[in-house]
């Protein structure tokens, strides 16, 4: 039971090449635009097809290349809420929920059309066209309208992106207890970390194509095998890396030494920090401590950046500068001491691959 | 201004009209057919039967008219058929309607098919997507949101129906009260010195054209305010 994908398809540049199954639970994709992200929705709805692969639905064969079955969208069952909402412009919000309900009677319509109105709280506004109703609003009727098809699985393809950040928050907040309420799969388009975070139960990095990471959303963030998967997570600080002994490796764009948590292959090409997580130590030179120099700053209105160039173990600096994201308090405690600043990065928050 | 008018035979207006009305009616249907036919084709043929199918709104009506004996003509392909089952088309009222017919067509096809690609594609996904037949989302989706242009395209295949003259006049000759038309009938008029006549004609053509074009224009922007654009702005 559950989705299962098994897919690949040829574009522009690179080979889309996702495999993975879901059951009920929300599960994210994360990654650039043009990563494939969105291909990989439209071929489960079929829009597109896929060149070879297989998809299976609930034991429904929806895609088998070697079959030769390829369902077209309308007999999938498959829910999708579209960017742009995609909402039929010359019907009313009731007429829009109901238009996938099929054939029932009209009460029967009425009744899973109220319901639906109900659930997205546009109680009153049944009569509206799209066009009369805000961003956040018609984002809603192109769920309650893919809900009301009762689909066996729910695609949102960047359901967010059209909407401003106060709104987004709000939305993020209004989707989760609705899709509490969904007994299907979920899979959610993105390249916004924090919706990711917030909605996603579990999480596929996606990169070029290709599957950078996959788990539960929490592991995927704390320990992202690749550089481009620590880059999608949002890790600002990354540093090619040299093995020096099973607990020590040089951070080479750094020129600094650290000692690390877990026990270190040989192979060993990268270490990374996400800016949040390193922190000021007083003063002493302790293990995974070192000196920097303020560089520059950039203000945003609830978090700093400060570009840190670090002070080499040995003489010079190195080459790359450390971001250091804080909170304001922070900054101003933290401003007027005297420079270098020792600073610290704990061995269990390197990001080592 | 009543003896003249008393002395004229109005066939010519009702043929017209007939022709005009049936030959709208034609192109309506296989406008829409072949516009959504060629405007979801992917295939590489996709520029050659665009071509053809516009063709009759390019070549000169004679040459319109010309290809049509060949075909419904006692040797064509067609006029045989319609031969076999002891009946001819050729220089009978029907011919008028053909003729009005293809080429009123390129015009209907056009239009449509321009207002078709406009749609945003996604919102007929999103339509597929819910389950829906293809004929429903045609009917509740495709048509209302390209209603502009459809009606645009009837209206524009309308008045080249009403109007044409080569290809009528090939197919369907000058027979007074069976395939003698409005545009005919001036013609013959001015060619045969009755001025008056011809004038009488133009007039007449120049007054229908003008009506059923603000007709529709005052429909089309009240169906676009009310339909498309989503009710009271």
């Amino acid at each position: 039971m559950g989705l299962i994908v098994d897919i690949r398809k040829e574009l522009a540049g690179f080979e889309l090449k996702v495999n993975f199954a879901t059951q009920g639970e929300v599960l994210g994709f994360l990654g650039a635009s043009g990563s494939g992200k969105s291909m990989t929705l439209r071929c489960i709805a079929g829009i597109e097809s896929p060149d070879r692969g297989r998809i299976v639905l609930n034991g429904r064969v929806l895609f088998d290349s070697q079959k030769g079955i390829n369902l077209p969208c309308r007999r999938r069952k498959v829910g999708y809420v579209f960017q742009n909402y995609a909402l039929f412009p010359h019907l009313t919000v009731e007429e829009n929920i109901g238009f996938g309900i099929g054939e029932r009677k009209r009460e029967d319509r009425q009744a899973i059309i109220k319901e639906m109105v109900t659930m997205i709280k546009l109680e009153g506004l049944e009569k509206r066209y799209p066009s009369q109703l805000s961003g956040g609003q018609q984002q809603r009727v192109a769920l309650a309208r893919a809900l009301a098809a009762k689909p066996e699985v729910l695609l949102l393809d960047e359901p967010f992106s059209a909407l401003d950040d106060y709104l987004r928050n709000h939305m993020v907040k209004q989707l989760t207890e609705t899709l509490a309420g969904y007994s299907g799969a979920t899979l959610f388009v993105s390249h916004n970390i924090e919706e990711v975070y917030r909605v996603c139960q579990s999480l596929i990095l996606l990169s070029r194509g290709k599957i950078e990471g996959k788990g539960g959303t929490e592991e995927v963030f704390k320990a992202p095998s690749s550089l481009a998967a620590a880059q999608l997570t949002g890790c600002k600080n990354i540093s090619p890396a040299n093995y020096i002994s099973p607990f020590k490796l040089e951070a080479l764009a750094w020129g600094i030494t650290l000692k690390t948590e877990i026990r270190l292959s040989r192979q060993v090409t990268h270490v990374g920090v996400r800016a949040h997580l390193i922190e000021a130590a007083a003063g002493e030179m302790k293990e995974n401590v070192f000196r920097c120099r303020l560089n520059f700053i950039s203000e945003g209105p609830s978090r700093i950046s400060v570009y840190l160039a670090v002070e080499q173990d040995h003489q010079g600096q190195g080459s790359q500068l450390l971001e250091w994201e804080m909170t304001p308090q922070m900054w101003l405690a933290m401003k007027d001491q005297p420079q270098p600043w020792c600073l610290r990065i704990a061995p269990e928050d390197l990001i080592i691959f | 201004m009543f003896s003249i008018l008393s002395g004229i035979d109005f066939s010519p207006l009702w043929i017209s009209l007939r022709a005009a009305t049936l030959a709208t009616f034609v192109t309506f249907f296989s406008g829409l057919a072949a516009a959504s036919f060629v405007s979801a084709y992917r295939g590489k043929f996709k520029g050659v039967i665009d071509g053809l199918l516009t063709l009759p709104l390019v070549l000169p009506p004679t040459v319109v008219g010309f290809l049509l004996l060949l075909v419904l003509g006692k040797n064509g392909p067609l006029g045989k058929l319609l031969l076999a089952i002891g009946t001819t088309v050729i220089f009978s009222w029907p011919a008028t309607v053909i003729a009005a017919s293809v080429v009123a067509f390129p015009l209907m096809y056009r239009t449509v098919r321009s207002a078709f690609e406009q749609i945003d594609p996604t919102i007929i996904y999103a339509a597929r997507t819910l389950g829906v037949s293809e004929w429903k989302i045609f009917w509740k989706i495709t048509i209302p949101l390209a209603w502009p242009g459809v009606a645009a395209g009837t209206v524009l295949a309308f008045a080249r129906a009403l109007g044409d003259f080569g290809a009528t006049l090939m197919v369907g000759g000058n027979i007074p009260g069976e395939t003698l038309t409005i545009p005919a009938a001036i013609f013959f008029a001015a060619d045969g010195g009755d001025m008056e006549k011809a004038l009488l004609w133009v007039i007449l053509i120049f007054i229908i054209s003008l009506i059923v074009m603000t007709l529709m224009n005052y429909w089309s922007d009240y169906q676009r305010k009310t339909i498309v654009a989503g009710g009271r702005e």
